[in-house]
């Protein structure tokens, strides 16, 4: 059975059709990319997939293990495994890194049935996790994402996946604005959590990440659905060739 | 010409027989002071809304209830301090039961050294002359009709003063207890008259809570003075009963390089109102004047400021935060005056509210009055919801609806808190704050269920 499996799905926000019968199917031990145009939907996929209001799901089915979670709370899916790196992470003025992450992990251990960490077991546990992405305490107690450049937000998103360990990570254009090493630290974050019983779904516009993540498949979103897909090679023919050709076939 | 005021108000009735067994009442002095706060308060009534400074605040509620003076008999029924005064381990505490003095209940013999304290109304009794000119009358027109009453009906409180160079490193921790009497409601007035003197470090905790319920009402005016250099922090918790009027004035005077360092965390009562005259009439001094409020039900908090800048090149410093739910209301009104002659002020107020229901109100305004030409002074006020952005971002990371937003509510009002520059302090009123968002939570559960 696949992780994740997108039937049919069918999205407007704001009355205006966005998705229009995406199909997609993860298996467990996969990564693939998803790749497009601006405008073709890919942060409305990684919104529906976390649960986030004002995108009316019309028609179709975001299977996660078989279960349909649309009628879930995004907390409730996160409890459940899932994990969406925010293409803009968002600022908590007054919340605590560590305090933010040490509730997040331990509502996620309350589910599994495993004890809650206290206050130094985290400690202990999110320095280890947080050293190979450069950062350091000083970082961890400040408020969340408040007054961190573009690419400190982008690590503070792996950090947070690195604790919370999902089986089915989604990465929202992760790589924009992040520089070369920057990148490398993104995606060894990244590959770390890749085993036979995990996923990941990276969306990006360039090539650039895939040569540090290397996916099993690659996908063309345009115009709200899938136009093609293939292996790791596709993304070096869009590099090469770009988008227009499915703008074209759309337009015909 | 007849006032218009806030319907028939009984509150000045019984002064007459009231003034006759008051303390001192035969010191002419101190029966025209009181006299003349009568006076003022019969000819002016209560405020109604169409006085400026009371028009965000209606006292019907409280006319009706005909308060009446509270008896000696009112303030000896308690026999311990209410638990949920201030935690404050270690501090030396004083306690006013409907403003009197509570000797048997205070730490009296263990003041710190460099503090003397002592009642007002047995100082009154024993030696009125020591506090002729010291107990500062009540300008109806400046200080409003409520500290008025205050002065007509004037018996107790405590007076407290840290000795020139004094450092006190024990807090005095002033215990106000409202004590509801059975089948009456019942006033209290009390006076407190604070000293810091020249060069000294203190710090001054108030704890205003009741004992009991039932409706009663405290009208109280603390006069403060920091001497020269003094640094005094005040920090005060308005813990009032649910069916407790609180309507307090803090006038405060600050000398040349002085640092009042002022805190209120407001979060019980019917209805309250914590007002502050702080006016910096040294150089180089510093007004610190921070809050937050926690209003939910129907209670209405009021938090009035007017910072007088009298003298050239002090500073002040003001933010405000609150949380209102259900069909709480809110007051801010923060009025800053800069003198003609307080040229390079440096003034900054900010008041912030987080409205967690669509019956929740907040009426808040600042005021600028500048007179000088050189100075640097900003305001500003913001009212908004808890942001639907950051609970979705919590929530995507597992983080329950209910926790998320009580996290956000806590961190919101965090930073009015962490004005505060004592960490005890900071952790105390946290605790505070975490207790009410805890309650709230639980109440939504409840009402949800």
């Amino acid at each position: 059975m696949a992780m994740l499996e997108i039937r049919n799905l069918h999205v407007t926000v704001d009355g205006k059709p966005i998705l229009k019968g995406l199909e997609l199917a993860i298996e467990p031990g996969e990564v693939h990319a998803l790749m497009g145009p601006n405008g073709a939907g890919k942060s409305t996929l990684s919104y529906v997939i976390a649960g986030r209001k004002g995108y009316d799901v019309t028609e179709g089915q975001v299977l996660f293990d078989g279960q349909d979670i649309l009628e879930m709370e995004p907390e409730e899916r996160a409890c459940a495994g899932l994990f969406l790196a925010f293409q803009y992470p968002v600022e908590i003025p007054g919340v605590s890194g560590t305090t933010f992450l040490k509730t997040a992990l331990n509502s996620l251990r309350k589910v599994r049935g495993e004890a809650e960490l206290d206050a130094m077991q985290f400690l202990k546990f999110v320095r280890e996790k947080a050293k190979p992405l450069g950062i350091g305490d000083e970082m961890l107690k400040r408020a969340v994402n408040v007054g961190f450049s573009g690419g400190e937000k982008k690590r503070n998103e792996v950090l947070q996946m690195a604790v919370l360990e999902p089986r089915l990570a989604v990465l929202d254009e992760t790589d924009s604005g992040l520089d070369i090493d920057a990148l490398r630290i993104v995606a060894d974050g990244v590959n770390k959590l890749r085993d036979p019983a995990r996923a990941t779904l990276v969306i990006t516009h360039y090539q650039r990440l895939l040569d540090h993540i290397v996916p099993d498949r690659v996908h063309v979103l345009a115009d709200g659905r899938i136009v093609k897909s293939g292996g790791k090679e596709l993304a070096l023919e869009l590099e090469e060739k770009g988008y227009a050709q499915f703008s074209g076939a759309q337009a015909a | 010409m007849v006032r218009r005021t806030t319907g028939d108000t009984t509150l000045g009735d019984g002064f007459d027989t009231a003034a006759r067994r008051l303390p001192g009442a035969d010191v002419a002095w101190l029966t025209g002071l009181r006299r003349a706060g009568i006076e003022a308060f019969r000819a002016a009534g209560l405020p109604t809304r169409r006085v400026e400074a009371w028009k965000y605040t209606n006292l019907n509620a409280l006319a009706k209830l005909g308060f009446e003076p509270a008896d000696e008999d009112s303030s000896a029924a308690l026999d311990a301090i209410p638990a949920d005064a201030l935690a404050l381990d270690g501090a030396c505490r004083i306690v006013l039961v409907n403003g009197r003095l509570r000797r048997d209940l205070s730490d009296m013999d263990r003041i710190p050294d460099g503090v003397t304290v002592s009642g007002l109304a047995e100082t009154l009794t024993r030696d009125p002359a020591s506090l002729e000119g010291r107990i500062a009358p009540v300008s109806h027109d400046r200080d409003g009709a409520l500290a008025a009453l205050n002065a007509a009906f004037l018996e107790d409180g405590i007076v407290l003063d840290f000795a020139d160079g004094a450092e006190v490193a024990t807090p005095i921790h002033l215990i106000s207890v409202g004590v509801p009497a059975a089948g009456r409601a019942v006033a209290a007035y009390p006076r407190n008259l604070v000293v810091a003197g020249r060069g000294s470090r203190a710090t001054l905790v108030e704890s205003h809570v009741a004992a009991g319920r039932g409706p009663y009402f405290s009208n109280g005016v603390t006069d403060v003075t920091l001497q020269d250099e003094a640094k005094l922090t005040r920090a005060k918790l308005q813990n009032e009963g649910s069916e407790g009027f609180h309507i307090a004035l803090a006038r405060v005077s600050i000398g040349n390089g002085a640092v009042y360092d002022g805190f209120v965390l407001q979060r019980g009562g019917a209805l309250s109102r914590d007002e502050i005259h702080a006016s910096i009439i040294g150089s180089g001094a510093e007004c610190r004047l921070n809050g937050a409020y926690l209003g939910s039900g129907r209670q209405h908090i009021d938090n009035t400021t007017v910072i007088d800048h009298r003298a050239p090149g002090s500073l002040s410093r003001e933010v405000y935060k609150g949380v209102l739910d259900e069909r709480a209301r809110g007051v801010f009104q923060g009025r800053i005056v800069v003198h003609r002659d307080a040229q390079q002020t440096n003034g900054h107020q900010l008041n912030k509210t987080l409205l967690l229901s669509r019956d929740a109100e907040i009426d808040t305004k600042p005021e600028l009055e500048i007179y000088a030409d050189d100075v640097k002074c900003s305001h500003g006020a913001t009212v908004g919801e808890l942001s639907d952005a950051e609970l979705f971002y919590m929530r995507s990371r597992g983080i329950d609806e209910a926790t998320a937003r009580d996290m956000l509510v806590s961190a919101f009002v965090g930073e009015a808190i962490e004005q505060l520059r004592d960490a005890t302090l900071v952790r105390l009123f946290g605790d505070y704050v975490s207790g009410w968002v805890e309650a709230r939570h639980r109440s939504t559960e409840e009402s949800g269920a």
